[in-house]
């Protein structure tokens, strides 16, 4: 982590590197005003790592939030994942990306309301194609993974915001992603289900797991190793914490 | 996702939402009920016309010799004038074919008109009469329940005797037997010597209220002028020596009436496939009207379901953005929507079909109208049901797949 490897256009990242993005911008074309969201932003994510990504409100830390997510696309400059480069690739092979390196976590969750937690959790098999036992299994056990073995077949309205969430980080797990990317994971949470939420992610990353966690609470972020801030689509520091 | 989970994934919506699901599948519901109800009586009343009818007016390969046709929709005057100008068939006539013909047949004379029926105190009026000869019986397939039908000797000799219909032997007789007791027929005694078997109704229009006397008894003044037939009956074997038979006796009857080879025949020799044309005009006029109304039905009933998948598409953006996020693709999502759309419809259509047999049914059972269900019209109603589904889902869905997943999910 110490050492940062120069990354030239060109070159392709060590394979270590989980997330490299080199001299992304993005710019958004709103008829009148052209709005360069990032200017040229370039971070290297290694394996096992766990970063908070920070910044006000227009700093762009939502924009390359949705470029490191593979929904949206560069406007200039190259994002690889996992060995991959996939700052030009098409929609559907963006689609296939998300399915397999990237598990969301949302602010609000975003659970499907009428459909039990197991099915919830079963949502990204389902488009990685697998038979019908083999993701009620693996949802399983990504639910017993986050302690919620008991709670398969509630519905969303009959679990707390806790449990909902847990289930929304079985669901990004269950198809055992390169990065668990999580966007304001606590924004809709009480302070003591927040700890509990964090604890979550402290134990995956304890366990191997790479995560990218999007927030704006300087005690959130302090769970990190990691704090990279944006300032007016640029990185403006990127430091790690003493443990 | 595979086409199968997203059909029963919507299968799970339509059961979730009963009633908004309710109304949504109400116009193909329509559509498909309708279609197999009417085309159920068509069919119905397509095989009750060649099968039952035309054998029960006609006889099997049997045909008519008369003035004029026995079916007569939509004649104008002129021609009926023309037909009215036409000399009669005449009892010689009738002679000369059954002398003429090579072919094996069997024939009867036939002259009917409606009168009153009485037996002491009792009256059955607007009673068919027909003055028959002997083989009438067998040409019309009409079974003597009891008692006999009469000989040929009786009806040379014109013996004032007479065969009842089961209504008016009902009418006349209640629970007794009539045979042996002498009804009157416009003022003449004739003894019962038969009654025929029931013959039930015919597009609601009642088989049994007729008697029929031998063809030179004196009832014979009540039917015809002297020495004039209505219809001389000719039934032969099989359908080519029916046409042989045919053709035999258009060559005596030109003959006898002295037509020049340009000359139209001035009589007609009229079969069963009259009718049936006559029919086959009806059920052509049903076959147009008929998809009219259920194309209109379908059409609704797509523009419904159309609406209420583009407000499930407006009302679940935000799941179309999470579903995209976790690896959907535009097809899934295509098809999730064009599945969903597709199992309102065939869930209308299936209910439809259901409906559509059950008024069959009833239909048959309640009405003189006799019904069917085609099988041939449940397949279309299923093709068009889930048909209609997929047209009507094909805008929304595109729109749901074409959604950008961060407004989408950014989406309230």
């Amino acid at each position: 982590m110490s050492t940062i490897q120069l990354f030239r256009t060109g070159d392709t990242p060590r394979p270590d590197v989980i997330i490299l993005a080199h001299k992304l911008t993005r710019e958004y074309d709103m008829g009148s005003e052209l709005v360069r969201a990032l200017r040229g932003v370039s971070v290297q994510i290694q394996k096992n790592e766990y970063v908070a990504v920070m910044g006000p409100s227009g700093s762009g830390k939502s924009t390359l939030m949705n470029l490191i997510g593979c929904l949206d696309t560069p406007t200039s400059g190259e994002y690889w994942l996992n060995g991959q480069k996939v700052s030009d690739l098409a929609d559907d092979e963006l689609a296939r990306i998300r399915n397999k390196e990237i598990g969301f976590v949302f602010q609000t969750f975003n659970l499907l309301p009428r459909a039990d937690a197991l099915h919830n959790v079963e949502l990204p098999l389902i488009y990685a194609g697998l038979s019908t036992r083999n993701r009620r299994n693996r949802a399983a056990q990504a639910l017993e993974r986050v302690g919620l073995g008991d709670r398969m077949d509630h519905r969303p309205n009959e679990l707390s915001g806790g449990q909902r969430q847990r289930v929304a980080i079985a669901r990004a797990l269950v198809n055992e992603p390169s990065i668990l990317l999580a966007d304001e994971p606590t924004g809709n949470l009480d302070s003591t289900t927040s700890s509990e939420i964090m604890d979550v992610f402290a134990e995956l990353h304890r366990q191997g797991q790479t995560v990218v966690m999007v927030t704006h609470e300087h005690d959130i972020a302090a769970h990190a190793a990691r704090v990279i801030t944006l300032r007016d689509g640029v990185v403006a520091t990127d430091q790690a914490r003493a443990a | 996702m595979p086409f199968f989970e997203a059909f029963l994934l919507a299968i799970q919506t339509i059961r979730a939402q009963k009633l908004k699901s309710g109304f949504s599948l109400l116009g193909v519901f329509i559509g498909v009920a309708s279609l197999i109800g009417a085309w159920s009586i068509v069919n119905g009343v397509n095989r009750y016309m060649t099968e039952k009818f035309a054998q029960t007016i006609f006889g099997v390969n049997t045909f008519q010799l008369r003035r004029r046709p026995v079916f007569t929709p939509n004649v104008p005057d002129s021609v009926w004038r023309a037909w009215q100008r036409r000399p009669r068939i005449r009892f010689s006539d009738a002679e000369a074919i059954n002398e003429g013909l090579t072919v094996p047949v069997v024939t009867a004379w036939q002259s009917s008109e409606h009168v009153t029926v009485s037996y002491n105190n009792k009256e059955a009026r607007d009673i068919e009469l027909t003055a028959a000869s002997e083989r009438y019986f067998d040409i019309k397939n009409l079974k003597i329940a009891a008692g006999r039908p009469f000989t040929a000797e009786e009806n040379r000799s014109g013996a004032p005797i007479v065969v009842l219909g089961d209504a008016v032997a009902k009418r006349l007789f209640v629970d007794r037997s009539p045979l042996g007791r002498n009804v009157r027929i416009g003022g003449v005694p004739y003894r019962v010597v038969g009654v025929v078997e029931r013959q039930g109704s015919i597009l609601g229009f009642p088989l049994d209220r007729f008697v029929v006397v031998p063809a030179l008894s004196p009832a014979q003044n009540l039917v015809n002028p002297p020495g004039i037939l209505d219809a001389f009956l000719v039934k032969a074997r099989s359908d080519p020596e029916m046409r042989e038979a045919m053709s035999q006796a258009e060559g005596i009857m030109r003959s006898r009436r002295h037509l020049r080879p340009k000359q139209d025949n001035n009589f007609v020799l009229d079969t069963s496939e009259g009718v049936q044309q006559f029919w086959a005009g009806i059920s052509r006029i049903l076959v147009i009207v008929l998809p009219g109304v259920v194309l209109v039905s379908l059409v609704i009933g797509g523009i419904v379901i159309m609406n209420i998948m583009l407000m499930a598409v407006a009302e679940r953006t935000r799941e179309i953005g999470l579903r995209k996020s976790l690896g959907a693709r535009r097809r899934d999502v295509l098809s999730q929507f064009l599945a969903e759309s597709t199992a309102i419809a065939t869930v209308g259509a299936s209910f439809g079909i259901l409906a559509g047999i059950a008024l069959t049914l009833a239909i048959d059972k309640l009405s003189p109208l006799p019904a069917s269900v085609s099988p041939m019209s449940v397949v279309l109603g299923v093709i068009m049901g889930a048909g209609v589904g997929v047209v009507a889902g094909v805008y929304p869905a595109s729109r749901a797949a074409r959604l950008d997943p961060i407004t989408a999910l950014r989406q309230e």
